[in-house]
């Protein structure tokens, strides 16, 4: 597939920007919580923070397949063999509605990937983290799904229509890795001695980045109010790391395993847990490159582009080749 | 000693499973993320062919042994399986005609064995005729682009059909135990399936513009009777690694 670069797309259909007329239309719209489409108006930053979200949510979703398609050869059992292809499939499907929701925007594929190959566009932080025993695929589905899903239910209001539509099929299928993966922690703290070692150390390691995926405290989120006036984000970050914790308290307790954080205490007043510091410099450390996996992560990936390259220029050619001999049957 | 049925049925578990594997090895390295999804998608069908036919072979033995036995129990040398399946991941050529040779021989194969004398084998027959024919489609529809396509995506065909064309001639093999469960009606015939084959195959491949390999080229046989290729043990203990590492325990 060849590669057109661009710069942010400036559509002359929406040259328009600064108008305050279309500005006010645009906002009168979100107001009544209506949804934005492709073609109405919309100010360019809108539409570049809405590509750069729904860019680092497809690749999240692309490199997200790896830390899990690790386990695909070596999965336990059949039945788990299967919902874990299932799983590694839906995540592709995602990646593509999701790249397909940003095509809307003005922007292609192509481009994404290239952003994201060269570092410029990022995913999320979390699949820089490695998958090294059988419990990381229940930890991922419970834990990184889970808090996943917490993240994109209020998406599947977002004011921008094509995103919003998305996000509605990806919830529903989100809701059943996240199942999968709380019923494999259930089996293995419930199984042998070693199996529930193996569930209480994933927790260990995946209990802190899970909770670190809803971003920084709201204090320190640059994005926030002007995604809230836009109908992009509906709850703040702490808001939604809150309900996650609480949701997901008890369902360590009830399958006996132990969250990793000595200050977390039920707090009668709030009616919420309150939970110890999280370490933001390894938050801002993985994300600035320095994770685990991160090399890894993007060299497998930029690997299969390029090692994929003469395919997609065949498929081109094979599709031109077809084009010309159709045109020169109808002549 | 098994019954002729239970090494056919084990014979078409290992196929649909080993490929499966093969395939699961590739995921997140294909050329475009729809392949990975297409891959993915064929995989999730030939576990399930091979989890039906693995509960089967467990209810015939009468040994008490459930699907994941016979998945990860089972040392390399009892899989079943013919050696096309099991060859590696060389390229997306590779990858692509190696499915397809399989899917031209899986689609007569599942649609014969839909009318089988054995109501079990029928029932999935049935199933796996509707998902070989998409496989096949798949498939051919990449021989046909890689062939048609570029000079170095006509000519990366043209090796992996050279490579694993010695591997075909195993598909149709015949011994005592296709003799009698053909005679009894359990299994189709398998000449009539090689001309089925012969057939799907010479099409894709002229539409494809790539030359049938001409035999003679010694064919390359043994893992029906389990004798396989020197990657085949790395491929199985992968699969089987954790498994075994934990016997007896639910996962």
């Amino acid at each position: 597939m060849a590669y057109v670069t661009q710069s942010e797309p400036e559509s002359p259909a929406h040259s328009g920007s600064g108008d305050p007329e279309l500005e006010a239309r645009f906002l009168e719209l979100i107001d009544a919580d209506e949804r934005i489409e492709p073609t109405d108006w919309m100010p360019e930053r809108y539409r570049s923070t809405l590509i750069r979200q729904i860019a680092q949510h497809a690749h999240s979703e692309i490199i997200g397949m790896q830390p899990e398609g690790a386990w695909l050869t070596r999965a336990p059992s059949l039945r788990r063999k299967a919902i874990l292809t299932a799983k590694v499939q839906d995540e592709a499907g995602h990646g593509l509605y999701l790249y397909g929701a940003a095509e809307t925007l003005g922007i292609d594929r192509s481009e994404l990937l290239d952003r994201l190959h060269t570092g410029r566009q990022k995913y999320s932080s979390i699949f820089n983290y490695p998958t090294p025993t059988w419990a990381d695929i229940g930890a991922i589905g419970w834990l990184v799904d889970g808090a996943a899903i917490m993240n994109q239910v209020p998406l599947c209001r977002c004011s921008y229509g094509p995103y919003a539509r998305a996000m509605i099929r990806i919830c529903k299928e989100e809701s059943f890795h996240q199942r999968q993966g709380y019923q494999i922690m259930m089996t293995l703290a419930q199984g042998s001695a070693d199996q529930h070692r193996m569930a209480q150390d994933a927790l260990d390691r995946w209990w802190w980045p899970s909770i670190m995926m809803f971003g920084p405290s709201d204090a320190a989120s640059i994005h926030s109010s002007q995604n809230t006036r836009w109908g992009i984000k509906r709850f703040s970050n702490d808001e939604i790391r809150q309900r996650f914790i609480d949701s997901t308290v008890p369902q360590a307790e009830l399958i006996g395993l132990t969250i990793p954080d000595p200050d977390l205490t039920w707090n009668a007043e709030r009616g919420s847990y309150d939970y110890g510091e999280i370490d933001w410099d390894e938050f801002n450390r993985v994300i600035a490159g320095d994770g685990p996996c991160n090399a890894e992560r993007i060299e497998r990936r930029v690997t299969a582009h390029e090692d994929g390259s003469w395919v997609r220029e065949a498929a081109l050619a094979h599709a031109e080749k077809e084009r010309a001999r159709r045109e020169e049957v109808a002549a | 000693m098994q019954t002729p049925l239970l090494t056919f049925i084990l014979r078409q578990g290992d196929r649909s499973l080993v490929l499966a594997q093969r395939l699961l090895e590739y995921i997140t390295r294909s050329p475009e993320i729809e392949e990975d999804m297409a891959l993915s998608n064929i995989a999730l069908d030939l576990i399930g062919q091979a989890r039906i036919l693995y509960t089967y072979a467990g209810e015939f033995e009468g040994l008490g042994h459930d699907e994941d036995h016979f998945a990860f129990q089972r040392d390399p040398d009892q899989f079943l399986s013919p050696i096309l399946v099991e060859r590696p991941n060389t390229d997306f050529a590779h990858v692509i005609v190696r499915q397809f040779l399989h899917d031209a021989f899986a689609v007569p194969l599942w649609a014969r064995l839909a009318v089988s004398s054995d109501t079990t084998l029928a029932g999935l027959g049935a199933k796996a005729s509707k998902e070989a024919a998409y496989h096949l489609r798949h498939s051919s529809a990449w021989v046909i682009r890689l062939g048609d396509g570029t000079d170095e995506s006509h000519e990366r065909a043209c090796d992996a059909l050279n490579a694993l064309w010695p591997c075909t001639e195993e598909l149709f093999e015949i011994d005592e135990i296709d003799a009698e469960l053909f005679t009894a009606g359990v299994s189709p015939d398998p000449t009539a399936l090689r001309g089925e084959w012969d057939r799907t195959v010479d099409e894709v491949l002229a539409a494809a513009t790539l030359t049938r390999p001409v035999p003679p080229t010694p064919a390359v046989t043994g893992g029906l009777s389990g004798l396989h290729e020197d990657d085949f043990d790395r491929l199985i203990g992968e699969m089987q690694e954790l498994a075994r590492a934990h016997p007896g325990v639910e996962w």
